[in-house]
This record gives structure tokens, C-alpha cells and sequence, in this order.
């Protein structure tokens, strides 16, 4: 019964049909901009959201993710801009005039109220038939697997089941949009992982459209299929996963999605499709050419942990790898083990420092490297960036 | 256990504390009032009789008891006068509880939602009052409430009213004062539990389809009840024994039992009908003390 298509029914009464044009965006975020005294908190962000998308909002603390995803709510006014969901500008409309429900960051479940009515109130507030009601609820509560709780009240639940009647709550209405504000930070670490990928295989299932504002990158890449990164109230990247990481559009966004190792650029020389890069920590290195022109701005080569590798003599002898490679000489100086990965620091003889990632691929660890052991690091020059500073 | 491991455990001694008050400050002169209740006026020093005089030997004593009577319980009832003190006594603190808190909760309401710098002197303003005393408070009213005060002045100015209106001495002038008086103890306790209430809670029931109307009447006002039990506690139990404000401020027409109280034991010297008038209050007020704790109880054996 569950897979059924959602229809709105609650929240087309309330803000009208919005009806997406075929093939156009569900929700067009346009140029909105809101601000907090001088502080623009959301500082003229456009976006268009597809229907049935996963959707991230990523960014650190203080980045207005959060202020964007309220005013989608309808919790805070735009001072400028629009919000179109479907035709229809909602960016003034009130929260409960809205077919988009949320998620609270702390599930904001009604202490007062059982499971059941907790479930129930956004109905109740539709005008649904009292038979109606009662099944949507049973049908919810067994979409998010809450059967034989009903009756409890939320302070009687667990941190998984609170999180659980939260969404079943937000998603009752059958809302056009979903709003989730951090819907796993409460959660303790192995809860959160089985927890990502149930919202996942609902999302999927309901063909609904998730937008999820999250801090924790990992998080973003596991679920949604774009994400859109913001920093100081503006949209700095939006792309999937895959592009986000290995393309990352400035040096800001390489580091706040996932590690990296960086080395400032002192001078730069074509040859041919490849440039030969001067830095001051890493000597030379050899990179693709990038795909935006450089200009004559500062730039940074940057390589990710995991595609530097590390050998006792240099590289392997691969096909294709003897040309062009970058090779860099160190001694290892940190050990991190992290189970299934390694990471050191190679300390070079250059000046600057390394992040190698390693796979711990063999159980006995006759491959590791030990403290002080003389290492190469290398890795080709399209596992580098050239990132504008 | 022994006087020295109570004192090597403060935390024990802690848990005693309430107790030891509870005997010595309440039960004790409870038990005095009771006994003086069961006594007959008497033109002697004390004005009661029996006295005990546990000098004077066992069969004294016996005799004594003998003599207590619950004479003065059945003349509170016979009379009308208490049956009707009693009862305007609770119908005045019904009547200025519920105003208070209509005007209360709005105030309180609005605290919790200004930003925090100005929750702090907004509460400083609800305290401020006490600052003064209660007595001079009530005198300053009745000096805007007379003949030719400040009200009438206004009044007149304002060419709102042709004559000077009679405000003191009326019961308008007693809900006034009365809740003048005990607004801070009205907005306090609900304050405390509306400012400490998630903001999301709110913002959870209009995202869910409800106007503000709803918001207000299926969330915050049901989460808020634990701050409105205690504030009708706190105003409505003092307000029935209140004897201050009702003389100052109302007429001498109908008593509250504070006033009756007051006269039996000071004009009447009747120490032993008052001391009754005193442990029938009691009774009177300890019903609502009950249910309240029973309400309590069963809201936390919910969670």
C-alpha cells in the first residue's frame, strides 16, 4: 500500500495546485537574499530543485543553510527573491498555508501527545475524515516500522524511534516537498548509517523530493544525488557527489568535503596538454591542465589522500606511468590506523608534508611503512587539481 | 541512628531538614490552633479555658481533655456569617485568579518570546514592585482610587465621566489592588515554563497545518498547564485567606474570612472560634493543594 504514488491532498487545499510544468523544476529558488540587521545571513541564492530529488544543503555552521531551508518552511519571510513551487510564488506564504513539510533538527515531537496524534495532527489540521485518518496513520506507522508503539508518548521512545515518528509525522501529509534539518545528527553512529540508507530506499520508493541540510559531508555524498554547498550565505557549488569531490570548484570546498593536500603555486609552464607547476613544499609537479583557464590569479595543486601512493623505492612500473609522474621523497613522521585505512604523514624532504591514505588491504601487515622509514610518494598528474585560492 | 552520623552525612541531615521545619514551624502551633479551636472563651489570661497545666497531675489533665468540645465547629456552621465569608472568600479568589490570569498569561507570553537581553529586564520590571512595600503599594492605590485622585482626576480631565466616580471602597477597587498585587505570582511560574518551551515545538504544529489560533490552543497553551497549576496556586490560596487588600480597598458590607478571622480575635477576643474559622480554612485549602498534587503525580507516572 506503501508504494503507491504520493498525491498532495493535504497541501494542495491549503496553497493551491502547484503543478510543475512538465519537465520543469518542482521547487526555483531565485535570487533570494535574508538578512539579520547587517548580516546577510542568505545572500542571493538561486537554485531549482527536480521532482523526486535527493537533494543536500551542505555547509559549516553559520553558512545560512539552515536559514534557507526555514524560509522554505515559511518560518522566516526573503527580504528579495522568489520561491516558485510549481508556478506559484510561496516565498511570503504562512508555514501552514504550505504543501512542504519539515523535519526538525530535534524532531520537535509534541511531548503532550501519544504516537498516534503526534502522526495524526497534520491530518487533523486537513480536514481529513476521522476512518481516513486512522488508516493514513497505520499506514505510516507501518512504513517507518513503528507498529505496537502508538500509544507511547515521545519521552517513552528511543532516539531511533523518535526520529522514525518524525518523519512519519512530516511525511503524512504526503507533502510536495520534504524538508529535513540534520535528520540523523542526533543519532549515535551505526543508528545513523542503517538510518541514511531507510531514508534513501523511502525516497526512492515514494518518489518524493527530500531536501536534507546536513553539516557532515559523509552524510551528504551517501544520500543525495546533488549537493549544494554553501559558504557564508552563498551557493558555491551545486553537483553530485562524485563531481563535488574530484572537481571541486575552489580550494575552500576541496577542503571542506572530505581531505586533501594542498601546495601553494609559485609558477607555472605549459607542456603541451599538461602544466609544470612550481611550489615551495612539494618542488615541481607535473598536472593536467585544468578545465576553466587558469588566468593570472593564485592557484593551489592539490591531490587527494587516497590517490597518493607510497612505495619503499618509487613508483611501480606501470604502463603509462613512467612519464610525467610526480614523485616525492620523505620519511614517514605519523601513523594514523583507522581499520580499514591507513593514513600517513610523509614528512618531504622538500619541506612540505603529505597525507597518504593506504587501503589495508592484507590482514598481516607486512606492507605497512614504520615511523622514519624512507618512503616515495607518487601519484599521476590527473589525480591533481589545480584549485584557484 | 545517632545524632553524630547525622551530622557526618550533610546530605542526610539535607533530607531531614524539610521535616524538622514541617514539625517545628507547622504541626507544633497546628496543633496549638487545634486545641485553642476546641476551647471555650473564657475573661481570663489566656481568654480560652481549658488551660493544661501539666504542673497540675493526671487528673488535671483528664479533666482538661474532657472539657474540649467541637462547640465552635458547629456554630461556624450554624452561623451565616461564616458560611458566607467562606464563600465570598472563594468566590473572589476564583474571580482574581481567573483574572489574573488573563492578564498574566498574555504578559508572561510575551517575555518569553522578546530576544534574551530584554527577557532579563523585562523581569526585572515584573520584580521591581517588590522592591517597595506591599502596605505603602496598597495606600498609593488608595490614593489614586479616592474622591479626588489621580483616576478621577484623569477622568474628568479627559471629560470621559461629568462627576467623580466611587472607586474606593468597592469591590473593583479590591480586584484591583488584589490583582496588582499578585501578577508577579501569576507571570513567573508561567514565564518559567513558556521561556523554557522549544520555539520548535511551535513552529512543528504551523508547518503541520495549524493557524496560529490552533498552535496556540492544541500546543503551547496544553505544554504551559504545569505553569498555570502553579500559578493558580500561588495567587488563589493566599487570595482566599487575604485580609490587607479587602479592608483597605473594599467595603465593610460583606467580609472575607481573613476579616472575620481578624475581628473574632482582635475585636471579639474570641481566640477560640477564630482558631476554628483558621482550621476550617485550612481544610478548605488543602482541597485544591491535593488535586494538584495528585495531577502531578499522575504526569510523571506518564512519562
Amino acid at each position: 500500500m506503501t508504494d503507491e504514488l504520493p498525491r498532495t491532498d493535504a497541501g494542495e487545499k491549503a496553497a493551491g495546485a502547484a503543478h510543475p510544468a512538465a519537465g520543469g523544476p518542482l521547487l526555483r529558488i531565485e535570487g533570494v537574499v535574508k538578512a539579520f540587521g547587517t548580516f546577510r545571513a542568505v545572500d542571493g541564492v538561486s537554485l531549482d530543485i527536480k521532482a523526486g530529488e535527493f537533494f543536500a544543503l551542505l555547509g559549516p555552521s553559520g553558512c545560512g543553510k539552515t536559514t534557507l531551508l526555514r524560509m522554505l518552511a515559511g518560518f522566516e519571510a526573503p527580504d528579495e527573491g522568489r520561491i516558485l513551487l510549481g508556478d506559484k510564488d510561496i516565498a511570503q506564504a504562512l508555514p501552514h498555508e504550505r504543501p512542504i513539510n519539515m523535519m526538525f533538527q530535534n524532531y520537535a515531537l509534541f511531548p503532550h501527545l501519544s504516537v498516534r496524534d503526534n502522526i495524526a495532527f497534520g491530518l487533523k489540521r486537513a480536514n481529513m475524515a476521522r476512518a481516513d485518518i486512522a488508516t493514513r496513520v497505520a499506514e505510516m506507522v507501518a512504513l517507518v516500522k513503528l507498529e505496537g508503539l502508538e500509544k507511547r508518548k515521545p519521552d517513552q521512545l528511543s532516539g531511533g524511534q523518535r526520529q522514525r515518528v518524525a518523519l512519519a509525522r512530516a511525511l503524512a501529509r504526503r507533502p510536495q516537498l520534504l524538508l529535513l534539518d540534520e535528520p540523523l545528527a542526533a543519532l549515535d553512529r551505526k543508528l545513523r548509517e542503517s538510518t541514511q540508507a531507510e531514508l534513501m530506499e523511502l525516497q526512492r520508493r515514494l518518489g518524493m523530493t527530500f531536501i536534507v541540510v546536513t553539516h557532515d559531508q559523509e552524510e551528504a555524498m551517501t544520500m543525495a544525488d546533488r549537493i549544494g554547498v554553501m559558504r557564508s550565505g552563498k551557493l558555491v557549488q551545486v553537483a553530485g557527489p562524485r563531481e563535488l569531490y574530484e572537481a571541486p570548484r575552489s580550494r575552500w570546498i576541496a577542503e571542506f568535503v572530505g581531505d586533501i593536500n594542498l601546495f601553494d603555486a609559485e609558477s607555472k609552464l605549459r607542456d603541451g596538454h599538461r602544466l609544470v607547476i612550481g611550489t615551495r613544499d612539494a618542488g615541481t609537479l607535473v598536472v593536467a591542465e585544468p578545465r576553466q583557464p587558469l588566468g593570472e590569479a593564485k592557484f593551489s595543486v592539490a591531490i587527494r589522500p587516497e590517490k597518493i601512493k607510497l612505495s619503499r623505492r618509487g613508483p611501480v612500473s606501470e604502463a603509462g606511468h613512467e612519464t610525467a609522474i610526480n614523485r616525492l621523497d620523505g620519511v614517514i613522521a605519523d601513523i594514523c590506523y583507522l581499520g580499514g585505512t591507513t593514513t600517513y604523514k610523509v614528512k618531504l624532504d622538500t619541506g612540505g608534508t603529505v597525507q597518504a591514505s593506504v587501503a589495508n588491504s592484507a590482514r598481516l601487515d607486512v606492507d605497512a611503512y614504520s615511523l622514519n622509514q624512507h618512503v616515495v610518494a607518487w601519484f599521476t598528474p590527473d589525480d591533481c587539481m589545480v584549485l584557484p585560492s | 541512628m545517632s545524632a553524630r552520623r547525622i551530622f557526618a552525612r550533610p546530605a542526610r541531615f539535607a533530607a531531614i531538614a524539610p521535616y524538622v521545619w514541617m514539625v517545628l514551624f507547622f504541626l507544633v502551633p497546628f496543633g496549638f490552633v487545634l486545641k485553642i479551636s476546641l476551647s471555650q472563651t473564657a475573661i481570663a489570661q489566656p481568654p480560652y479555658e481549658p488551660v493544661f497545666d501539666l504542673t497540675a497531675g493526671w487528673t488535671a489533665i483528664r479533666a482538661a481533655f474532657a472539657a474540649l468540645s467541637i462547640d465552635n465547629f458547629k456554630l461556624l456552621t450554624s452561623d451565616d456569617i461564616y458560611v458566607y465569608a467562606y464563600l465570598r472568600s472563594l468566590s473572589v479568589a476564583v474571580t482574581a485568579t481567573a483574572l489574573l490570569l488573563l492578564i498574566g498569561y498574555p504578559i508572561a507570553y510575551g517575555m518569553a518570546r522578546l530576544p534574551k537581553r530584554w527577557q532579563a529586564v523585562a523581569m526585572v520590571l515584573v520584580i521591581v514592585p517588590f522592591w517597595t512595600s506591599f502596605l505603602i503599594r496598597i495606600y498609593a492605590w488608595i490614593n489614586i482610587l479616592q474622591h479626588d485622585g489621580l483616576l478621577n482626576q484623569i477622568l474628568l480631565t479627559l471629560h470621559l465621566v461629568s462627576q467623580p466616580v466611587v472607586w474606593l471602597s468597592t469591590d473593583t477597587a479590591m480586584y484591583v489592588g488584589i490583582v496588582y498585587s499578585y501578577l508577579p505570582f501569576m507571570i513567573l511560574p508561567l514565564y518559567a515554563t513558556l521561556a523554557k518551551m522549544e520555539p520548535a515545538l511551535e513552529e512543528a504544529a504551523s508547518d503541520l497545518g495549524a493557524p496560529p489560533g490552533a498552535v496556540f490552543w492544541l500546543v503551547t497553551f496544553p505544554l504551559s498547564l504545569p505553569g498555570v497549576g502553579a500559578g493558580v496556586l500561588l495567587c488563589f490560596i493566599p487570595i482566599v485567606g487575604e485580609f490587607v487588600i479587602p479592608d483597605l480597598l473594599a467595603g465593610s458590607n460583606s467580609l472575607m474570612i481573613g476579616q472575620t478571622l481578624w475581628l473574632e480575635f482582635f475585636t471579639n477576643k474570641d481566640w477560640p472560634v477564630a482558631s476554628a474559622a483558621a482550621i476550617v480554612l485550612l481544610a478548605v485549602l488543602l482541597l485544591p493543594l491535593l488535586l494538584y498534587e495528585r495531577l502531578q503525580r499522575r504526569q510523571l507516572e506518564e512519562r
